[in-house]
Parts: C-alpha cells; structure tokens; sequence
C-alpha cells in the first residue's frame, strides 16, 4: 500500500517534468547568429572593381568547380551560387564530410560588385577568416582583379 | 590470451585515431592547389565555335543519353547539372561481408550509389571564338542500411575522354544533320 502511494507520487513528479520538457525546443536556431552580424559580414563579404555580372558569376562557378565542388543551385537574376564539395570513405577511416557555401553577387555603387560568400560545414557555419580568405584569393585570381575588404 | 587482449586494443585505439580524420575542412578545401589545376586541363576540351548554348544543349541530351537526369541549369552562366541512381553492389564486398558473419564482424557492403555530373561552358581564346567545357563527375556510394559510406570525385582519365568523344561524335552529328 505504501509503495503504491510512493509510486503514484513519483508519477505525479513526472508529469510537470515531462510538461517542462515539451516547451524545450531548438527550433531557435533558425535566426541564430554567434559572432555579432556585422563583423561576420565584413569577414564574408569583399567588394570588386566591375559591374559585369555575369563575368564574376562565372568566375565564382569556375573557382568552385576548380576547387572540386558540385554545384546545387545557380540563378542568374537573383546573383546566387550555391555548391557543396563532400569527400570521404569509411572505409578507409575518413569521415564523410560536406562544406557547403552560397555565394551571392550584388551592386555596391556605381563601380562595384560586392560578393558575399557563407560557409556551412558539419552542421555548423564557418565563422572563422581564413577559409573565406582563401576563397577571396582564388576567386580574384580567376578574376584578374583584387578583392577589397569592405566595413 | 592476455596478448590477444592487448593487441586488440592498440588496434582499436588506432583505428578510433584514424576515424577522426575528416577528408573536407574548411580550411583546406577553399584554396587553390596544383593538383586541382591538374584535374581541370584532363576535364576540359575546346571546341571550334561560337555557339556556347548549342554546346550545353549538346551536353544536355548526351547526358540524357546515357541516363542522366537533370537537375539544374543556367543557360546565361553556362552550367548543366546531372545525376543518376545505380546499383552498387560489388561481389567481393559480399564475399567480406559473409566471411566477416561468421567471424562476427560485419561490414554492410554497398549498395546503392548517386552519380553527378557537372558541366561548365565558357568562350576562350582570342574574340571568344572557342568554347571551353569542363565537366566533373562524383559519386555517393550507401550501403545496404542505407548509411553514407563514401563521396568520391572520379578522376579516371579514361571517363573524361570517352564523354569528350561522345560529346565530339554529338556535336558533329548535329552541325552535319545526318
């Protein structure tokens, strides 16, 4: 008799537990941002000296497939490039991995294309600098042209 | 029996070492090498002429051909991309697969596999009057319980020539009418 009590007690304890659980979500990460904004943007984004569209958005779609990417979508009117490069063998021991970038093209001012790029890997973003430069560098390579930072 | 014992864990610690190894990190994989140099002059041909959409629509029903579907396309950037599901099992695999049973070990073997295609088209030489294609090829390989197992590019020579001579044959059969 006791025990039954004891048991029912417990029961009741769950039920709030079970209540404060189902209020727990992650769906907050859908406008998530860790680095502030703007430093993130300055770190993504360089401004070129043209205003030919198409001629940078095919340079980004050769810089890509140079670096060994598959591209998943491409438009035109929009400015957006997007690619994902996978590798990997089990096995051999190698994790399979994906890094997955968007690039997208637009006017700044009158003289200018600015290019922003954002990196995903392994369910995260890229938010260090140095991928982003690295890319910056062969896309101007493959642009003739240098790629300025902007604020 | 103590040996077994030992011998095993250093080879498992090994191969936990090993497993931690990813093939793509950002780091490495935004930079330009010679070798991805190397691999765009074996996936690249030239072709005399200045109509760069008759060459992508060319590429579009040769990849048709030879079971492709599409999957997305940008005329005005010349791209074309493609892909096919095909059967992947391998008899060895299998054959390490039974073996490994009986041992109690198992090793799913392949199964089902994901090829892509993916074009570029772009005007070279001197006033554009050559278009450049490039296409690279990849697969993704899952095995039996249907987990990720491999992404590789193809890099055989031989596949790069056999699509440029189909592409060629295409191209000629389309300016000739026949």
């Amino acid at each position: 008799m006791n025990f039954d009590r004891l048991f029912y007690r417990k029961l009741l304890l769950l039920i709030p537990l079970l209540l404060l659980a189902a209020c727990m979500t992650t769906h907050d990460r859908l406008l998530d941002m860790d680095t502030s904004q703007v430093q993130l943007r300055s770190i993504q984004s360089r401004a070129f000296d043209t205003t030919d569209k198409e001629k940078t958005m095919r340079a980004i779609i050769a810089t890509l497939q140079d670096l060994g990417f598959m591209l998943d979508r491409a438009d035109y009117t929009l400015g957006v490039v997007a690619a994902s490069k996978g590798r990997g063998d089990s096995m051999q021991m190698q994790v399979p991995a994906t890094l997955r970038i968007t690039v997208t093209v637009r006017p700044r001012g009158e003289k200018q294309l600015m290019v922003r790029a954002n990196a995903e890997y392994q369910r995260g973003p890229v938010t260090d600098p140095k991928p982003y430069q690295n890319f910056f560098n062969s896309l101007g390579k493959a642009m003739f042209l240098e790629a300025h930072q902007v604020d | 029996m103590n040996r077994h014992r030992r011998i095993c864990t250093i080879l498992l610690s090994g191969l936990l070492f090993l497993a931690g190894c990813a093939a793509v990190t950002p780091e490495a994989d935004l930079t330009l090498t010679p070798e991805m140099l190397a691999q765009r002059q074996l996936q690249t041909r030239r072709f005399e002429t200045t109509d760069e959409q008759k060459i992508l629509k060319t590429c579009a029903a040769l990849l048709q051909d030879t079971g492709f579907n599409i999957d997305e396309s940008e005329t005005k950037l010349g791209i074309l991309t493609a892909s096919k599901e095909r059967d992947a099992t391998d008899a060895a695999q299998w054959a390490v697969f039974i073996v490994g049973a009986f041992l109690g070990v198992t090793i799913p073997p392949d199964k089902d596999q994901i090829m892509k295609a993916f074009v570029t088209t772009r005007h070279v030489g001197e006033s554009g009057r050559q278009v450049a294609v490039r296409v690279v090829f990849e697969r993704v390989v899952f095995d039996t319980e249907h987990r990720l197992k491999k992404i590789e590019a193809l890099n055989d020579p031989k596949i790069y020539q056999s699509f440029f001579e189909k592409l060629s044959k295409a191209l000629f059969l389309e300016a000739h009418e026949l």
